[in-house]
């Protein structure tokens, strides 16, 4: 048998498998091209991802001509190379088991009360390969049970097989090099440098991948075995890196996700977020529709609360529907369709943050109707990555990890703001200091020398927070123009650039046509099955939309997945709601809207539903339902209800909808131009802040162990602001509403900024504040 | 010879039989003569240690080995509150489906603790499916002299392989107060060590 790859000849090296003849590219290592051909050697220390250090010897093989067996995955493949593995070779089958039978000399017998049990590869691996009777008679090495390694991963350092994949992790991959391998021989174990915790957003792929029992962590610990439990592949829902996860469920409760295999997006990776956070999606759930009557909410059936709802609809006047940023693209389009189609009404927003009209002229300019323009490859091979009101390791992780990738081959990072945090070091990035909401200023002020070396290859990122900077999306869409920069918009959450391309956004119908474009129009009520003339004129958006529901001139709302503390002007939104005329929720879990809401409808989580997220690059990542059985509604499927309870016929079934939409071509006619937007100069010290990957949010929520994890609530200033505040233990920050006192941290924070966390424990800057991002605040050393 | 009819020769048997030893056994009013043998696949239990600690350690490995799918466990971490056996982990839900089970007896085989075991009680009948899932409050084995019932503290002094190694005897005074020190370590002392 001769297997070959097809790519250019004189790549290749000639070499021989246990008697195949196989033709590689050069540089194969011996380990990989037995895989190719369904050999399957022994290994612990190996992963693909990772550099090969050949720590854990299970994988000898013998190599024609080489006196001493030799560990496969270290080994590259030369030309004429005739190597024999466990099946061919007696010598590398001794090998093995000797080694086998050294690793099991000092590991407990602890399978029972052992996580990986029923997973485990040296389960697996001391049965296939190893000897059938131990002839170890002596007393094992013993640690005491399991230690912290942070709040989330244990280790039991009894079972560690040394095989340093998770330091590597930590070091090659993360950048929280703190794992380490301590001590030598027969106590070599994983530990921390002074038994401080290993800080990571991305400790829980350790426990992944460590292939014994060592790294477990504490939120699985002793909940199920692998062999009851269903796995079904999922994306996530938490941010928009647009991780492929696996669900692992038992009767109906999900007990743990891992990372998936994505290639294109999160390789093998994931964060602790999405890995960890999950407990929401079954406590605390709305379980019944629910309407006011006396203002009072009570339970009503479905066909009740849907009279209800549409005639509430009906007889209010001006209408809006927000989506919030957590739609699958299928509901999201439901939502666009509904509110040009049903309600007659343009005003429309996914945006529930801070948010901008700047922000959506950009997205219709630049974004909507972009697809896969810049993704992930990309990232490793540009020659320049400049970064605006983004912070990926806590907006993005798997951006970052592959923007550490790309660092490593060569790519430098700039990053404009107000704060070098921890993720612009590990990036080793180019700081251009800007206080926050001065970004417009130091794009413009950019060293030419920066400036000459944006290129075609080179790609901005923007994140939400450059909505909060004014002129600072101009002033990229500018430089972009100058450099011929790719311009890429990297959203928080999930279901934001999903909607972008459903149209549910103001202005835009799906495929980033604009509303008051003729030919657009035509197409989309062609396709909607309506009259161009019956879709509305332009609506508004943003902030113009909220005061608009606070003034009463639009007072019937369909809200779904908000949360007003989310926005800079919630208590405005909330007041309005309480006096509209009608308002529909669409919630799975109780919030300051459905406090306030005419009817409530539940809808189902990720885990009961089907649909797609759609991430920062466009790239669409379907998911279908863990729990097929479950019997809540789609926010579609609520909506087509609904549509048929006021006379109008709406497809609420997602493949449906997945079809309607993909039936639409990609829009080719002109876009709404992104008019310069004037920046201003804030006067004074500004507030810098963004959520925290790990923080207060409603989908951490009933997660202990992973809100353990989070990093600490501090104020940052400059070394220069805290000698002049004279240095002290606590600083107050304080804006219109109140303030926030935390301990002081002196970070390289710009000269006239202050940062601290959005949405941490004890710092709730909407709620504590009342102001948001690059808005002047007062600070004093001490408490208030 | 003369050749009975078909019909008297049948009643033969009939009649030979009558006077033979009765083998019928009469269940239920004589069941008592009549015990399992030892060996029977009975009802299961789920055994103690001499202090009153369950055995079991909610590993499920009886519920992996089980050909029925009859049994569903869920384990737990034993903390510094609350301890129900020695080690560190325990098990929360224990469930045997008794309208599965088919008595083979390969749980027995697969528990690592001898925490399952079988008794020769095979008077399961019922009238409902829900009442023949048995739940660990109705497998554990009976409180004998001597126990105390869990949760608490180790013996004093002993740590989880003195438990395997078979060396407690019985629960000791200081088991009996609330839980307070959950320590493994510390090596075995008298008390309730052997
Ligand atoms: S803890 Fe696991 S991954 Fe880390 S070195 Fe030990 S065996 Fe390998
Ligand atoms: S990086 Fe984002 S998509 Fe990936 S696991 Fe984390 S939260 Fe989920
Ligand atoms: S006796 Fe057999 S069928 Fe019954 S629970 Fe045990 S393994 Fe399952
Ligand atoms: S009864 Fe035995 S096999 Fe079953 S869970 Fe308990 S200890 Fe494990
Ligand atoms: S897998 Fe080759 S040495 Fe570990």
């Amino acid at each position: 048998m001769t297997v070959t790859n097809h790519t250019e000849k004189t790549d290749h090296v000639n070499v021989v498998i246990d008697g195949i003849e196989m033709e590689v590219p050069k540089g194969t290592l011996v380990i990989r091209a037995a895989e190719q051909i369904g050999i399957e050697i022994p290994r612990f220390c190996d992963h693909p991802l990772l550099t090969p250090v050949a720590a854990c010897r299970a994988c000898l093989i013998e190599i024609d001509g080489v006196p001493k067996p030799q560990p496969a995955c270290a080994q590259v493949l030369s030309e004429g190379m005739n190597v024999r593995t466990q099946r061919s070779s007696e010598m590398a089958r001794i090998a093995q088991e000797g080694v086998m039978e050294f690793l099991l000399v000092n590991h407990p017998l602890d399978c029972p009360v052992c996580d990986k049990g029923g997973e485990c590869p040296l389960q697996n691996q001391a049965m296939t390969v190893g000897r059938a009777e131990s002839r170890f008679e002596g007393e094992k090495r013993t640690f005491p049970k399991p230690i912290n390694v942070n709040a989330q991963v244990l280790l039991d350092r009894e079972r560690c097989v040394s095989c340093a994949r998770c330091t590597r992790f930590a070091e090659e991959i993360a950048g929280d090099a703190s794992l380490e391998l301590l001590e030598r021989g027969a106590q070599q174990q994983v530990g921390t440098a002074n038994d401080e915790p290993f800080e990571s957003y991305f400790s829980g792929n350790v426990v992944q991948i460590c292939p014994v029992g060592a790294l477990t962590s504490a939120s699985y610990r002793f909940r199920s075995r692998p062999f009851d439990l269903v796995s079904v592949p999922t994306t996530c829902e938490h941010c928009a890196s647009g991780c492929s996860l696996r669900t692992d469920y038992r009767r109906g409760t999900v007990t743990r996700r891992l990372a998936w295999d994505d290639p294109e997006v999160n390789e093998e990776w994931s964060c602790d977020k999405g890995r960890f956070a999950f407990a929401y999606l079954a406590n605390g759930r709305i379980d019944s529709p629910l309407i006011r009557e006396n203002g009072e909410l009570r339970s009503a059936s479905w066909p009740e609360a849907m009279h209800f709802a549409a005639a509430g609809l009906a007889a209010a006047g001006t209408s809006a529907v927000l989506v919030g940023g957590r739609a699958t693209i299928e509901d999201a389009y439901a939502y666009s369709k509904f509110a040009r189609v049903v309600l007659g009404t343009d005003n429309l927003d996914f945006r529930a943050r801070a948010s901008s009209t700047e922000e959506a002229e950009f997205l219709a300019a630049h974004i909507a109707g972009t697809t896969l323009d810049v993704t992930y490859a990309d990232v490793e091979t540009a020659s320049q990555v400049l970064l605006v009101g983004f912070e990926p390791e806590d907006e993005s992780p798997i951006l970052f990890l592959r923007l550490r990738k790309g660092v490593k081959k060569g790519v430098t990072v700039h990053t404009v703001g107000p704060l070098y945090s921890l993720g612009s070091e590990k990036l080793s990035a180019h700081w251009i200091k800007a206080n926050a909401g001065s970004e417009a200023q130091a794009i413009k002020g950019l060293d030419s020398e920066v400036i000459s070396a944006l290129d075609s290859n080179s790609i901005i990122f923007v994140g939400e927070r450059a909505a909060s900077s004014p002129g600072a999306l101009s002033a990229v869409s500018q430089l972009g123009a100058k450099t011929g920069a790719r311009i890429a918009w990297v959203p928080r959450r999930a279901g934001e650039r999903g909607a972008l391309e459903a149209g549910a956004l103001a202005g835009l119908l799906p495929g980033g046509r604009p509303i008051s474009d003729p030919t657009a129009r035509t197409e989309i009520a062609q396709a909607w099955n309506i009259d161009a003339d019956s879709l509305p004129a332009v609506g508004v958006t943003g902030n113009e939309l909220i005061s608009a529901i606070a003034q009463g001139s639009i007072n019937a709302l369909i809200t779904a997945g908000v949360d007003p503390s989310d926005l800079p002007n919630g208590s405005e939104l909330t007041a309005g709601i309480e006096n509209a005329d009608f308002v529909v929720a669409l919630e799975n879990h109780h919030s300051e809207i459905t406090q306030r809401a005419s009817v409530v409808f539940p809808v189902a989580v990720v885990t009961e539903k089907s649909g797609s997220f759609m991430n920062w690059e466009g790239r669409n990542k379907p998911f279908s339902a863990a729990f097929r059985e479950a019997l809540t509604l789609t926010d579609a499927g609520v909506l087509s209800m609904l549509a048929s309870a006021m006379d109008v016929q709406l497809n609420g079934d997602t493949r449906a909808l997945r079809k309607e939409m993909n039936s639409l071509q990609p829009w080719s006619g002109s876009r709404t131009e992104l008019k310069p937007h004037a920046d201003s100069v804030p006067v004074g010290t500004t507030l810098a802040t963004w959520r925290l990957l790990i923080d207060s949010s409603v989908m951490q929520e009933g997660e202990p162990h992973l809100a353990a994890t989070a990093r600490p609530s501090l104020v940052a200033v400059s070394s220069a602001m805290f000698e002049q505040l004279g240095k002290p233990e606590v600083i107050t920050v304080t804006g219109p509403k109140g303030s926030i006192t935390l301990p002081a941290q002196v970070a390289e924070v710009s000269s006239e900024s202050v940062w601290l966390p959005m949405n941490s424990p004890e710092s709730h800057i909407y709620a504590q504040l009342g102001c948001g991002y690059g808005e002047v605040v007062t600070v004093k050393g001490g408490a208030a | 010879m003369l050749e009975l009819p078909a019909a008297v020769r049948g009643f033969g048997v009939t009649f030979g039989t009558i006077f033979k030893k009765v083998v019928t056994e009469q269940y239920p009013e004589d069941a008592s003569k009549y015990p399992p043998k030892p060996r029977f696949h009975g009802r299961h239990q789920l055994n103690r240690w001499a202090d009153g600690l369950e055995k079991c350690i909610g590993c499920e490995l009886c519920a992996w080995a089980c050909p029925a799918d009859a049994i569903f466990v869920q384990g737990a971490d034993n903390s510094a509150e609350e301890r129900f056996s020695p080690g560190e982990r325990y098990g929360r839900v224990y469930q045997i489906n008794y309208t599965r089970c088919i008595f083979c007896g390969l749980c027995i085989e697969a528990c690592p603790t001898r925490a399952l075991t079988m008794t020769n009680e095979f008077e399961l009948a019922d009238n409902n499916r829900a009442d023949l899932i048995y739940e660990k409050q109705d497998l554990l084995g009976p409180m004998l002299p001597g126990m105390l019932a869990p949760p608490h503290e180790m013996v004093p002094g002993t740590t989880d392989s003195d438990y395997y190694a078979n060396k407690i005897t019985g629960s000791v005074p200081e088991q009996s107060g609330p839980q307070q020190n959950n320590s493994q370590e510390g090596a075995p002392e008298q008390g309730g060590a052997e």
